[in-house]
């Protein structure tokens, strides 16, 4: 080991770069084969349902970007899964399973609703308020699944699905009682004061200026992540909450606060949603726009910074399924098939690590047969055991 | 000479790419005791589990009777005549002994299918008679003591028809006496006609016990001698692959003013037994103290306790003057409390987190570290822990790589590296070279003494005896909770004393052990 030292930093340096790319270039390559992969089983499916498989593949595949209204479709629908994909990213950097986003998001809307009907105020500040207030309110309700998780050691997965139920009758509730336009014969609320609204980002499309808050969004929860001390703690305590606890980082409070964050970001989205997209609250259904987060997130290998990626992916096979169901006789469900298997190649370790443990294996093979060819005797003089490693690592670059 | 069991270009890869075994020729005759001796990561738990069949080997054949066998699980092995006694027993507590030695193969009352306890009880008083393994048969398994339950385990090896015993550092959890017995016991089973691989690292265990030594180093077979034309230099020097430093050397303790006072500290553990028992101690600067005892007399509990993991239930805790009872770690750490965990891969470091994180998990808070708005200056922490990488030589290629990526000793290197460098007065030091190489276990003594020698108080506690003795300045010994011994001069006394101590068999009286406290 002494000798490699006098070399100098050179040939170290190359494999300090060598190394660290390959793990992160990894994980990248298996992503993109698992997106292609659930690409090409998509098609494989046409083909089998489909009278006119050739037409309805191209729709498919080709169809968010034939047109330009289909393509600006695509960009607006980004928006609210960027947002729940980010918040997630938070929660699972903390290593817990909460879906909490899911209420923090549809309340978001809820509290957007009524500030957009009920207050008077200057544009501009009509919809930040709303964000503000609903991103107050967003984080608020994340909190609840970590702090019984904290207190009572309730599974924080179970407890944040039951609050989603919870927190969307009480929205609906909400609107139904305060809020509903009764002239209307769906469920909707009274609409939006004219000052509520977001600005067009391009004229006669729904490209609004959400859009802008989301890309905001990426880059402040990465800083948040990667460079504040909050996204240290956080990143430490869902590496080893026990370490976290043992180095004197307050990991219950720290737990907390994570939660906060990402349900305020979720709150916001909702209300970015609402002003951005709608004239007054219409959604017959809670969204959900929370699991296609956790796609998002998993896409994104939990780092904030891919989640334009993972999200302009995912709109883009929701718009294609969507054109070509509207166009053909497949059924615009199909879409979640594809997403499960997305879902099951990135959540199987075995498949995720697959590179990994090839290239270890081989290295150790590439380390053995070193010390088969080497001259018999067994015993070294050098007498470093962790000599081998690095004979280990070079074999591997070979 | 015709080998019972033998191995032939045995090689191990495990699937993380560790070659843990490499060509290794093994062979032990019917009817001896084999001591196997390697340090730690020298590849004898993977040759033992190669034998045992819990794991199948990548290349080479395992012969028996000279005919060559397969095992896919240790089922096959034990219904082969080999049995095996872990480190870690494989009992369950809330059993009594008789019903753990029958388990999976319980006698029925005749010809029905209930359990038949008594049958149970004279089979294991039976066969503890026949190879002079003397057990309560009807008491749990939680009652009684480390020893009894290894003969149990021993006893239940060869309840399922063993013939060659595999032993894995049987005497890691023993006292000295205890250690006597159990080579008196084993020496028994040799005259029935029974073969036993005895693996340890103790060099003088294996020469007062084993008729032939087989060497492993770095996954390799190294050599095999007969016990009786051997010295230990020549052994060691095989271990090691070079000359090793046996002693620890280091200048008489200038003990200063006391610097942490612990008073009456008591913790029921998940049985609801005592693990801590009112236990009082104090912490000088300049001054190692060392804790003795078995583990699980509760010095783990202890150690939590003073470093704000676990709570004591009476007592106090006060770090240079100031109460600190009960305190989160965060609150003890910054009143200058550092703590080295006897387990680093669960809390000691944060595996998957990267060396730098894992180094400034402690400080990143300090205005060195953190500027303005909660930003952290990362190239500083990227330099101080390079920094520390460089002094404390922690074997890597980079800062950047996770530390689940290391070997034990440079993991262990790491929290030293962390602990060491925290600008602390007290240092809270647990099993602070388990499963760590020779070499570095060399490097990390000499640091706990340069540190002593810095004027910091030392807290140490491991269950090498060997170690505690030669490191510390004064000692207490830890039985059942309690301390029930302490020596101001830690070199005034013998291992065997310390054995009586850490059985329980002795006691001093109340004023003798209150000197600790050093009022």
């Amino acid at each position: 080991m002494s000798d490699a030292k006098t070399r100098g930093p050179g040939p170290l340096a190359s494999v300090k770069l060598f190394f660290t790319d390959r793990d992160k270039l990894e994980p990248a390559v298996i992503t993109l084969l698992a997106a292609i992969f659930a690409i090409l089983m998509g098609v494989g499916l046409i083909f089998v349902v489909s009278k006119d498989p050739v037409t309805s593949t191209k729709n498919f595949l080709l169809g968010p970007f034939l047109r330009t209204y289909n393509f600006y479709y695509l960009l607006v629908a980004m928006v609210p899964i960027t947002f729940t994909g980010l918040a997630l990213c938070i929660i699972y950097q903390l290593k817990y399973m909460s879906l909490i986003v899911d209420s923090s998001f549809y309340t978001g809307a809820i509290v957007a609703t009524a500030i957009g009907v009920r207050l008077a105020l200057p544009a501009g500040w009509h919809p930040a308020v709303a964000m503000l207030a609903a991103g107050l309110a967003g984080g608020l309700i994340g909190t609840l699944p970590a702090i019984l998780k904290i207190k009572w050691r309730a599974n924080e997965l179970v407890s944040s699905l039951m609050f989603n139920y919870v927190f969307y009758f009480f929205g609906s509730f909400v609107i139904l009682y305060f809020l509903r336009d009764r002239n209307q014969t769906i469920l909707a609320s009274m609409p939006f004061q004219k000052t509520f609204a977001l600005p067009k980002l391009v004229e006669n499309t729904q490209l609004h200026a959400g859009f802008i808050i989301a890309a905001v969004f990426v880059a402040l929860v990465s800083i948040f992540l990667f460079r504040t001390k909050w996204g240290y703690q956080i990143r430490i305590t869902g590496a080893n909450p026990k370490f976290a606890a043992y180095a004197g980082i307050p990991v219950a409070s720290v737990a907390i606060f994570a939660h906060f964050v990402s349900g305020f970001i979720g709150g916001i989205g909702g209300a970015v949603e609402m002003s951005g997209l709608y004239r007054a609250f219409i959604w017959q259904m809670n969204p959900s726009y929370a699991w296609d987060g956790v796609i998002v997130a998993m896409l994104a290998r939990k780092n904030p910074k891919f989640v334009p990626v993972s999200a302009f992916f995912l709109a883009y096979m929701r718009v294609g399924a969507d054109f070509m169901s509207r166009r053909g006789d497949v059924a615009f469900e199909f879409i979640t098939l594809l997403q499960g298997i997305i879902i099951l190649i990135l959540a199987s370790d075995k498949i995720a690590n697959y590179f990994k443990a090839r290239r270890l294996r081989r290295n150790a093979f590439a380390a053995e047969a070193a010390l088969a060819a080497a001259p018999a005797g067994g015993v070294r003089s050098d007498g470093g055991g962790k000599g081998t490693a690095g004979a280990a690592g070079t074999g591997g670059k070979a | 000479m015709d080998y019972l069991l033998r191995t032939e270009g045995l090689s191990k890869v495990y699937p993380n790419g560790t070659l843990a075994n490499k060509q290794v020729d093994f062979a032990v005759a019917k009817g001896e005791i084999l001591g196997l001796v390697g340090e730690n990561g020298a590849g004898k738990s993977t040759l033992m589990k190669l034998l045992y069949g819990e794991e199948s080997p990548s290349s080479g054949t395992i012969y028996l009777d000279g005919k060559p066998i397969g095992f896919s699980s240790s089922q096959d092995a034990i219904a082969a005549g080999i049995g095996m006694v872990h480190q870690h027993f494989m009992l369950v507590p809330s059993l009594s002994l008789a019903e753990n030695l029958v388990l999976g193969q319980e006698p029925k009352k005749g010809k029905s299918s209930f359990f038949d306890l008594e049958k149970a009880v004279a089979i294991t008083e039976e066969l503890g008679e026949k190879y002079n393994l003397k057990v309560f048969a009807r008491a749990r398994v939680v009652d009684v003591s480390v020893s009894m339950r290894q003969k149990l385990e021993i006893l239940k090896a060869l309840y399922r028809g063993a013939k060659i015993l595999i032993l894995d550092e049987p005497t890691a959890v023993l006292t000295p006496q205890e250690t006597d017995e159990l080579f008196v016991e084993l020496q028994a089973l040799r005259s029935h006609g029974h073969t036993i691989i005895f693996i340890s690292h103790k060099l003088n265990e294996i020469f007062k016990l084993c008729d032939r030594v087989s060497v492993m180093r770095d996954g390799r077979m190294i050599g095999t001698h007969q016990v009786a034309d051997v010295d230990r230099q020549t052994i060691s020097n095989e271990m090691v692959g070079r000359e090793v430093l046996l002693s620890v050397r280091k200048d008489k303790a200038k003990a200063g003013e006391k610097v942490l006072v612990a008073k009456d500290l008591s913790y029921i553990d998940d049985f609801g037994i005592a693990a801590l028992d009112h236990v009082s101690l104090a912490l000088r600067k300049g001054e190692i103290l060392g804790v003795v005892g078995v583990d699980g007399n509760g010095q783990s509990e202890l150690v939590r306790i003073l470093t704000g993991s676990a709570r004591s239930l009476s007592g106090s805790v006060v770090v240079k003057g100031r109460d600190l009872t009960n305190q989160k770690p965060g609150a003890l750490r910054r009143a200058g409390v550092a703590h080295i965990a006897e387990d680093r891969m669960t809390v000691g470091t944060a595996l998957p987190a990267s060396i730098e994180d894992n180094l400034m998990a402690d400080r990143y808070f300090h205005p060195e570290y953190k500027g303005r708005a909660g930003f952290l200056k990362q190239a500083a922490m990227a330099r101080a822990a390079t920094e520390i990488v460089t002094t404390f030589d922690i074997r890597c290629k980079s800062a950047k790589q996770p530390v689940s990526s290391l070997s034990g000793g440079n993991m262990q290197k790491v929290v030293i590296g962390r602990e060491f460098t925290a600008d602390a007065d007290i240092l809270v030091i647990a099993q602070p070279t388990r499963g760590v190489d020779v070499g570095a276990i060399e490097f990390i003594h000499k640091r706990i003494i340069e540190m002593r020698d810095q004027g910091k108080a030392v807290l140490l506690v491991s269950s090498d005896l060997q170690e505690v003795m030669s490191m510390s300045d004064s000692l207490v010994v830890m039985n059942s909770g309690k301390i029930v011994a302490y020596f101001e001069d830690a070199s005034a006394t013998t291992d065997k004393e310390l054995g009586l101590y850490m059985l329980g068999l002795k006691k001093q009286n109340p004023e003798e052990i209150g000197k600790v406290l050093h009022e």
